[in-house]
């Protein structure tokens, strides 16, 4: 039952193999680039389009009420029309302007959370593998509190001591997931300044701060990349739940998961109003995923 | 296993307790007057001095935290203020209808994730492992909530053979049960999938192969007990994702439980219950991760065996 896969495979060696024809290098590329990582990028890609585009795109502000056209269904349905393409809410709402402008803030929001966190984290655990000692202390302290507590219910709790409001919102998403940045790139660290080049720079008299961001920063960065990878997609899953609770983002701003939630009391007689940010939440993060996997095997073998 | 290591992790399970208190406390000083936090602001002025004396407000704040840190441990942290009644007996009424979910939960999650994983690893590369990877990413790309909504438009709206809000019956188990499991079998199949690849991979595998024991027993005798060792450390994570799940869940299907209470405390500022619901989340997730770290020691050879040496 022991099967030859457990043999890592080697890629065919250019040298060896002379074939330069048409066929042999569309099969090369999607070897490279597999079909579903391809698909993948290209609805992050699209989503991304999307978001920047939000204005261009939405045929109505996403605010806009018209009482006459409540709960409209979507074009190719009975009832349904060309004004309002995936119909509209009980507000009459347009639901597609809506999902551009929610896909836009979702979107935002988790990349502002994923870089505030990636920034926190690294610096933090920089400081710890520089200073040692209780500054060490202090951060993997830290770092264990946040690991016990799962993190939802961290936030929560602020979200209910403090009230909810945009700001606070947006720094709990950058909190989110610091404490792995930290606990990478501090272990990292401690294991990088005692290699050759980072020596020798300290010895050239570079000063820490050029050491660390110029000489071990790059050499750590596929790790932290892969991590961001991770990162992201547990961020929309973080900010939609949340919203969809109705704890995260408030009325008037519109992001996936609140309009999930909103729509959630018009199932029986609306379904577009949720299945269509829920389609593109789940689409989303799978296209994250599939991506981060693929990147990790090709930039971090360890991370397995 | 030594009591060094014991020691070692009881001490660090208190220091985390002591810490989430704490964070609690401070939490609760920073967001204003607490006393108004507590009570709720209809109260009369009478009964939120007596308040402040009760709870020491009128003190020097070291002495605060010392009176509170004694409230909590004999659970006494004020009243809901929605319903009047002690917040603590609030929260405990709802733990049976939270467990019970989680614990059906549980049993799903590893009858189908475990076996998932295990046929995917012996069966490493093959279309059947790749078709159950493809399904655990899609399972774990699904946001619950909307798993939950699919399950209510599909089972109650369209067909209308399952209830879609309540506790009463077994039917009203099934859609939370598979809204939560889904991502938790999805986890637990890479997880365990993982695990036997790197067990398979090892040296005494293919000395147990060498000297003629049949594939079977190779499984069952050598790989599968090395395998489990490293699924229990995930069981931290387990309970942790089964809080989180059941909070969302329980909104979802309206579930009479402490993640439905959690939910509709924050979003009415019923700071008590928060603060109740909260700690004792935390505490479990303590008690929950020291179970897992002497389940370790005690399962793991090179823990169990070091005698007295450090850790």
């Amino acid at each position: 039952m022991i099967d030859m896969a457990n043999i890592p495979s080697t890629p065919p060696n250019p040298a060896d193999q002379p074939r330069n024809d048409k066929r042999f290098r569309r099969r090369h590329f999607f070897e490279r680039y597999p079909l579903f990582v391809m698909m993948a990028a290209l609805m992050l890609f699209t989503l991304i389009l999307v978001a920047v585009l939000a204005p261009l795109l939405a045929p109505y502000d996403y605010t806009a009420i018209d009482l006459r056209a409540r709960l409209q269904a979507p074009v190719w349905m009975e009832g349904g029309s060309w004004n309002h393409l995936l119909g509209s809410d009980n507000l009459g709402r347009d639901v597609l302007s809506r999902l551009i402008y929610s896909i836009r803030l979702s979107l935002l929001v988790a990349f502002i959370g994923t870089i505030i966190g990636a920034v926190l984290g690294t610096a933090l655990g920089f400081l710890a593998a520089h200073f040692r000692g209780w500054v060490d202390d202090i951060v993997m302290v830290a770092v264990d509190f946040q690991a016990s507590l799962p993190f939802f219910i961290i936030a929560l709790t602020l979200l209910a001591f403090f009230g909810n409001s945009m700001m606070l919102f947006i720094v709990l998403m950058g909190i989110y997931g610091w404490e792995r940045y930290a606990r990478i790139t501090r272990g990292l660290t401690l294991s990088a300044i005692t290699h050759g080049y980072a020596v020798s720079m300290r010895t050239l008299g570079a000063t820490p701060g050029r050491v660390y961001l110029r000489h071990v920063l790059p050499n750590i960065s596929s790790t932290l990349i892969v991590n961001m990878t991770l990162n992201f997609p547990a961020t929309i899953i973080m900010e939609t739940s949340l919203s969809f609770l109705g704890i995260g983002i408030q009325p008037p701003m519109t992001s996936l998961g609140n309009m999930l939630g909103f729509g959630r009391d018009y199932l029986t007689t609306a379904w577009w109003i949720t299945v269509f940010p829920g389609i593109t939440i789940f689409l989303a993060t799978l296209s994250m995923s599939i991506l981060g996997d693929w990147v990790r095997d090709r930039l971090d073998p360890t991370l397995k | 296993m030594p009591t060094r290591y014991i020691i070692q992790k009881l001490l660090r399970a208190l220091l985390t307790i002591w810490i989430i208190v704490t964070f609690v406390f401070i939490v609760l000083r920073l967001s204003g007057d607490s006393a108004l936090m507590i009570f709720g602001p209809d109260v009369d002025a009478e009964a939120i001095k007596t308040l402040r004396e009760d709870w020491g407000l009128n003190k020097p704040i070291w002495q605060q935290y010392l009176f509170y840190i004694e409230k909590v441990f004999h659970g006494d942290l004020g009243k809901s203020y929605l319903d009047g009644r002690a917040a603590f007996d609030v929260v405990m009424e709802r733990i049976p209808k939270t467990l019970s979910l989680m614990g059906v939960t549980a049993i799903v999650t590893f009858l189908i994730g475990i076996p998932a994983g295990i046929y995917s690893a012996l069966h490493h590369n093959t279309k059947t492992d790749r078709m159950t990877m493809t399904m655990s990413v899609m399972g774990l790309s699904i946001p619950n909530f909307f798993l939950g909504v699919l399950l209510i438009l599909l089972f109650s709206v369209a067909w209308q053979i399952l209830p879609s809000a309540g506790s009463e019956t077994g039917w009203h188990y099934v859609m939370p049960v598979i809204t939560m499991a889904t991502a938790e079998a999805s986890v637990f199949a890479r997880f365990t999938r993982s695990a036997m690849l790197e067990v398979l991979n090892k040296p005494y595998i293919r000395t147990a192969l060498a000297k003629g024991v049949p594939w079977k027993n190779v499984v069952r005798e050598h790989a599968l007990p090395n395998a489990a060792i490293p699924t229990v450390t995930i069981a931290g994570f387990f309970v942790g994702s089964l809080i989180v799940g059941g909070v969302v869940t329980e909104n979802v299907f309206a579930w009479p439980g402490v993640g439905r209470l959690l939910v509709n405390a924050v979003a009415n500022r019923d700071l008590a219950v928060v603060q109740v619901a909260v700690l004792l989340i935390a505490f479990s997730m303590v008690a929950t991760n020291l179970l897992v770290d002497f389940a370790y020691g005690w399962l793991d050879p090179r823990v169990r065996d070091l005698r007295g040496e450090s850790t």
